[in-house]
Order: C-alpha cells, then sequence, then structure tokens
C-alpha cells in the first residue's frame, strides 16, 4: 500500500525526466522513418556520385586511377558546352511557352470560370499527369511523326506538312506538354488567392484591365508565378524521356549526355557524376534564390 | 464658431446634383437587391446609405462605383450617364470596406497609383502623394508595407489614396466597420474635417446609425433593397415616415392599432391589447378612421413616476397626457442614463430612458406610473 503511492518530493523530478525524454524521443519517432528513407536512396548515393566524379575517367571494371579534378575539367570541352546550352535552352523554351499557354488557363479558372465548375476544370487539366510520361512521348511520336496527325490535317487543309519529330521543335512541344499542368494548377493557387476587391481598387483608381494586370495581378502572383517557372524549368532541365524519344540525335541535352556515360557505350561514370554534380549544384542554386527572394512579401514581414 | 462654419458650408451645397439613381433594379441570380430606388444626392453634400445588413446598401454604391451594372434604371454622375461606362473610367473613387490597399507596394505608391496611371509628372507625384499622406497623418509612414499598419493606419492610407486623383464624389463603403470603438470615434470626426476642407460630395454606406446621424447633411434609410425616406439626421429621427425607420434610427415603442376616433388635431387609438393612446399626428398623416396605425413613442420622452408621485411631476401642457399604471420589469444601468422597461396592465412592455439622477431612482417590481404627452407620439402607417 505504502509503496504504491510514490514519495510525492521525487514527483516532479520524475515527470520532468520523462518530459526531456519525450521532447527529442517524439522527433525522433516522427522523423525517423522519413530520414532513414533519404539517408539510403538520396544522401548516400549523392555522396557516392560526388566521389565517382572525383576520379577521373572512372569506368566499371577497370582500375581507379587517384581522385583529381579532370572529369569537370572535361565538361567545359567545346563538345559539351553546347549540349549544356542545349539543356539550357530547352528548359527556358519550356518554362515560357507554358507560362504563357498556361497562365490565361489559370487565371480564367481562378478568377472568371464559375466557382462550381473549378474543380472539375482542374481535373480535366490536370488528367494527363496520371498517364505514364513515356505513354505520352510516344502519342506525340504519332502526332508529328512526317506521316502522323499533325501533317494529316494540315494536308487536309491545303498547308504544307511540317517535319518535327527528331528535332528541336518536338522537345519544347512535348516538355511543354508534360509540365503545362504543374504551371496551371501553381499559378491557380496563386491567382486563387488572390483577393479580388483589388482588382476593384485599381480599376477605381483609373487603371484599365490590361494596367491592373501588369500593376496589380502579376506583382501580387509573383510568388507563385516563380516558384511555378522554377519548378518547370528543374523539370525540363533534368527530363530525359521526351529528349530521348522525340529530339532525335540533334536534341543532345545533359540527361542523355549522363545516361549514355553510364549505360551508353562510352561507360565513363566518372564523367557522367561530374555532369550529375553540375545539374545537382544548378537546381540547387535556383531553389536558394527562389526561397530567398521569391516571397518578397514574406520577406518583409517578418 | 465650428457651428457657423457648418451652417455656411451647408448654405453652400447647390441644388444640382452630383449623383443621380433613376428606377435604378439589380438582381443577382434571381435574387433582388435593389429594387428601384431614386436618388439625386447633391454637391459638396455628406450623404449616408444606412441600412440592416442585406438591405442592398453596398449594391447600390457598387452601382455608383461601376463594379456592377444595373439591370435596370440609370445611374447618372454629374449629369453624365454612367450606364456602360467602366469603373475606371468613372469620375469616383472609393475607400474599400476592406481597405484593398495593395500588399506589394508602399504606403507612399498606394497613394501615388492613381496619379502614376494619368501619366503625372514625377514633381507633381511628389508634392500631391506628400500632400495627401500630410492630410491623413501618414507622412512618416510613407516607407511602409500595408502589413506592417494598424487598421487605422490602414484605413487612412485608403482614404488617401481614393482622395488623391481629387475625384468629385468618394464612395466609403463601411469605411470604419473594422476599427474598435475609440479610433471609430476619432476617424469619424477626422472624415467630417476632412469632408469641409475639401468640400467633394460623400457617398458614405453604413449599419452604424449613430455614425450616419454625427455624420452626414442628409440620409437615406433602406431596408429589403427600398429607400424607405431620406431626409436630413433630425427629419430622420424625428419625423420617421414609417415604423420601420422609427425602429431601425433610434430605440423607440412601437404600438400596433387601429384608429378608434379621429379630430382635426388629435386620434384616439386603440392598440391591439387594448390600450388608448392619444395622439397628435404630424401635417403628413392622412390615416382614416378606423384604419390601422402604428404609434411611435421614443423611450425618452417618456416621464416615469412612482405610483405615490402621481403626477405631480408631469410638465403642464396644453397637449392631452397618455398615462398609465405598470410595474418595473427591469433595470439597466447605462451610466448618464437609466434604461428600464415597463410592464403596463395591459401586457405591454415599455422602454423607458431617463436620466440618471439618484432622487429619480425606483426599486424594481414596484408600481409605476408613465405618461407622456400626446405631441410626442407619432403615427404611422404600417
Amino acid at each position: 500500500m505504502a509503496t504504491s503511492t510514490p514519495p510525492p518530493v521525487s514527483r516532479p523530478q520524475s515527470s520532468g525526466l520523462r518530459y526531456n525524454v519525450s521532447k527529442f524521443a517524439e522527433p525522433l519517432v516522427l522523423l525517423a522513418p522519413s530520414g532513414l528513407w533519404l539517408l539510403l536512396l538520396l544522401v548516400a548515393p549523392t555522396v557516392l556520385i560526388l566521389e565517382l566524379s572525383l576520379i577521373p575517367g572512372f569506368r566499371l571494371g577497370q582500375l581507379a586511377g587517384g581522385y583529381g579534378l579532370g572529369n569537370y575539367l572535361q565538361i567545359f570541352q567545346a563538345i559539351y558546352l553546347p549540349v549544356i546550352g542545349r539543356s539550357l535552352f530547352f528548359a527556358f523554351g519550356a518554362m515560357c511557352s507554358s507560362l504563357i499557354l498556361g497562365f490565361p488557363v489559370a487565371y480564367w479558372i481562378a478568377v472568371m470560370a464559375p466557382a462550381r465548375w473549378r474543380n472539375l476544370l482542374l481535373v480535366a487539366f490536370v488528367l494527363p499527369l496520371w498517364t505514364s510520361s513515356l505513354l505520352r512521348a510516344y502519342a506525340w511520336i504519332a502526332i508529328l511523326r512526317p506521316s502522323g496527325v499533325l501533317n494529316l490535317l494540315l494536308g487536309a487543309i491545303g498547308l504544307p506538312g511540317q517535319d518535327l519529330l527528331n528535332r528541336p521543335p518536338a522537345v519544347l512541344i512535348g516538355m511543354t506538354y508534360s509540365f503545362l499542368p504543374y504551371m496551371v494548377l501553381i499559378l491557380y493557387a496563386s491567382l486563387e488567392k488572390l483577393d479580388k476587391r483589388l482588382l476593384e481598387a485599381s480599376a477605381d483608381l483609373g487603371a484599365t484591365p490590361q494596367q491592373t494586370f501588369w500593376k496589380v495581378t502579376v506583382p501580387q502572383t509573383m510568388p507563385g508565378i516563380a516558384a511555378a517557372c522554377l519548378l518547370v524549368f528543374i523539370s525540363s532541365l533534368g527530363d530525359f524521356v521526351v529528349p530521348e524519344l522525340l529530339g532525335g540525335a540533334a536534341s543532345m541535352t545533359v540527361s542523355r549526355l549522363i545516361y549514355n556515360q553510364f549505360l551508353g557505350a562510352t561507360l565513363n561514370w566518372g564523367f557522367g557524376s561530374s555532369l550529375s554534380m553540375i545539374l545537382i549544384l544548378g537546381v540547387s542554386v535556383a531553389i536558394a534564390l527562389l526561397i530567398k527572394y521569391g516571397d518578397r512579401d514574406g520577406a518583409t514581414l517578418t | 464658431m465650428s457651428q457657423t462654419v457648418m451652417q455656411n458650408r451647408r448654405s453652400e451645397i447647390e441644388t444640382q446634383p452630383d449623383v443621380e439613381l433613376r428606377k435604378v433594379f439589380k438582381v443577382f441570380n434571381g435574387e433582388t437587391a435593389v429594387r428601384g430606388i431614386d436618388l439625386d444626392i447633391r454637391k459638396g453634400e455628406f450623404f449616408s446609405i444606412l441600412g440592416p445588413s442585406g438591405c442592398g446598401k453596398t449594391t447600390t454604391l457598387r452601382l455608383i462605383a461601376g463594379f456592377e451594372e444595373p439591370t435596370g434604371g440609370e445611374v447618372l454622375i454629374c449629369g453624365q450617364s454612367m450606364n456602360g461606362v467602366p469603373a475606371h473610367q468613372r469620375p469616383v473613387n472609393t475607400v474599400f470596406q476592406s481597405y484593398a490597399l495593395f500588399g506589394h507596394l508602399t504606403v507612399w505608391d498606394n497613394v501615388a497609383f492613381g496619379l502614376r496611371l494619368k501619366k503625372c509628372s514625377h514633381a507633381d507625384v511628389q508634392q500631391r502623394v506628400s500632400e495627401a499622406l500630410t492630410l491623413v497623418k501618414m507622412d512618416s509612414l510613407s516607407r511602409r508595407f500595408p502589413a506592417q499598419l494598424s487598421g487605422g493606419q490602414q484605413q487612412r492610407v485608403a482614404l488617401a489614396r481614393a482622395l488623391i486623383n481629387r475625384p468629385p464624389v468618394v464612395l466609403l463603403d463601411e469605411p470604419l466597420g473594422a476599427l474598435d470603438l475609440k479610433l471609430r470615434k476619432e476617424m469619424q470626426v477626422e472624415l467630417s474635417n476632412l469632408h469641409q476642407k475639401l468640400g467633394v460630395t460623400f457617398v458614405l454606406v453604413t449599419h452604424d446609425q449613430e455614425e450616419a446621424l454625427s455624420l452626414s447633411d442628409r440620409i437615406a434609410v433602406m431596408n429589403g433593397g427600398r429607400v424607405e425616406q431620406i431626409g436630413t439626421p433630425s427629419e430622420i429621427y424625428e419625423s420617421p415616415l414609417t415604423p420601420f425607420v422609427a425602429d431601425f434610427i433610434g430605440d423607440t415603442n412601437l404600438f400596433q392599432g387601429k384608429i378608434d376616433q379621429s379630430y382635426s388635431a388629435l386620434l384616439n387609438v386603440v392598440t391591439h391589447k387594448g390600450l388608448k393612446i392619444s395622439v397628435c399626428p404630424q401635417d403628413s398623416w392622412n390615416g382614416s378612421h378606423g384604419g390601422d396605425v402604428v404609434v411611435s413613442v421614443r423611450p425618452e420622452k417618456i416621464q416615469l413616476g412612482s405610483q405615490t408621485d402621481g403626477m405631480t411631476h408631469a410638465p403642464k401642457t396644453r397637449d392631452p397626457m397618455n398615462c398609465y399604471e405598470g410595474r418595473l420589469k427591469h433595470i439597466m444601468y447605462l451610466g448618464t442614463h437609466v434604461h428600464y422597461v415597463v410592464e403596463l396592465l395591459t401586457g405591454e412592455n415599455l422602454t423607458v430612458l431617463q436620466p440618471n439622477r439618484p432622487e429619480s431612482r425606483i426599486d424594481l417590481y414596484t408600481p409605476v406610473q408613465v405618461y407622456w404627452s400626446a405631441a410626442d407620439c407619432l403615427a404611422l402607417t404600417p
């Protein structure tokens, strides 16, 4: 009986200890599964690639040499610079065209369409994301090839046929198609939050609809525009399927070059790793810039 | 002194209307928000549209601003028909209920927004923005962003932004609704000062009757999409035309009944519960014998005495007095005044407002007498 009730003095100490344990244990329990996952499948492989990239000319099954920066210097050779430039061009082009195509759509769904249709319209737009990207690329082959759907239609209305497949325009079309839903989704989220009374206030002060758009709508949704553009840019930069299937030999990109180093004829794992590291670095810098300067309202508030 | 300034200014108000509404209707998805409104808002006037929420007052303002197009009828500003004229081409500026300041711009740039659209010269913008900010006492915070300002400060910026284009008409959509009581009182005084200084037409939408009474030259009381009465604050308060206006503006006691006897200057009314009330009808009264009538008596016009006093305190007037016995049911202490609820013998409840004097204190549940002059009540058509 007497032992069942602990002495009152020790009580606060034990509960304090328990509190301290739970203070460390709870985050550990909550974060451990995903942390372990990231450690095994993201951090470890990245470190491995970093190591490989520092061994010049590392090839599978060959004796490895010492550490050096040879792989990184190789990137700046004249034959590889156009590949990097082309990758940036495709990513930038896909970003611009999906912004130009996506903004009016997102604006229409968020501001002008009847509220009860909004969710349905969004789902209709996101639907292509639920099919495999490989499948979508093959569909574009069927459309763009010389005897494809596009040229059938052009021929039917008396216009000259276009040979787009296996050339850069096909890559831009395919990338834009792939990443447009992301652009629309993020822009929609941003435009939907836009206070419509600000548009009225702008008109009230004498702004034409065009002036209101450039002076209020665009600045107010700039964080969303920046985030959407960055996402499309990064996704396009790393995309492999579209340039591989639609781009042909003239559309060599960094991702295809990396693929070739690991699984193609050259099997130069060291060079592939250095290219990968450069790609990861570029993307990281872009994200860091977005976090620092993207949401200026949030920054000024704090 | 300020009284004479007010008088002069009011006499200066021209009779030519600045804003006119002609039989304006507005229907939203089959629901009629505004049902045939006629308004003449005079140049330089402080005009209020007062009504409970959902009465169509904000819709009326939005029809003037151009954010909504009327389903029927016509809006005229400065004599020009505004049908089909978009908001950005109308010579009015609005102070929004939620301020609607541009969060991505500083206070300075918010105020300069309208001027920059008009392609004003840089020097002109500098001068007028700093003038406008000084006018609303916000010149020291011009580099801040709206999110860094308090509600009252945001309100001042919204005012400066609306005034900078020097519009002939300024529309104010419940501009003080979000402020606390003390700040609201301060801003009311400032609004009134600004209006006198600038001499432009102010159209204020509000549900706060005190605000409308204290600020306005004229008030339009709206209910259910219609204008019930237009008049000066004293007209609206002293001679309401409908039971709704009598009830909405200030407190009142309303008795529904029938006209029992009708003389040239006196009506005898019997309420549905059998109370007999003598009423001196206003000049505009045109009800007939046997017709339905609503009698309105303001709580402050009713005298209250304990039964032992009898009517000794009653003022001697030539108008007949209404005198009833009852029981004190509820006392609410308001500081300067005391609010009583008296249950009459016929079962009707009467609110009475008396100045707070120690000698006039009466205990709860004691029998009391209430009396008021026939000239102090109004006969209204239901």
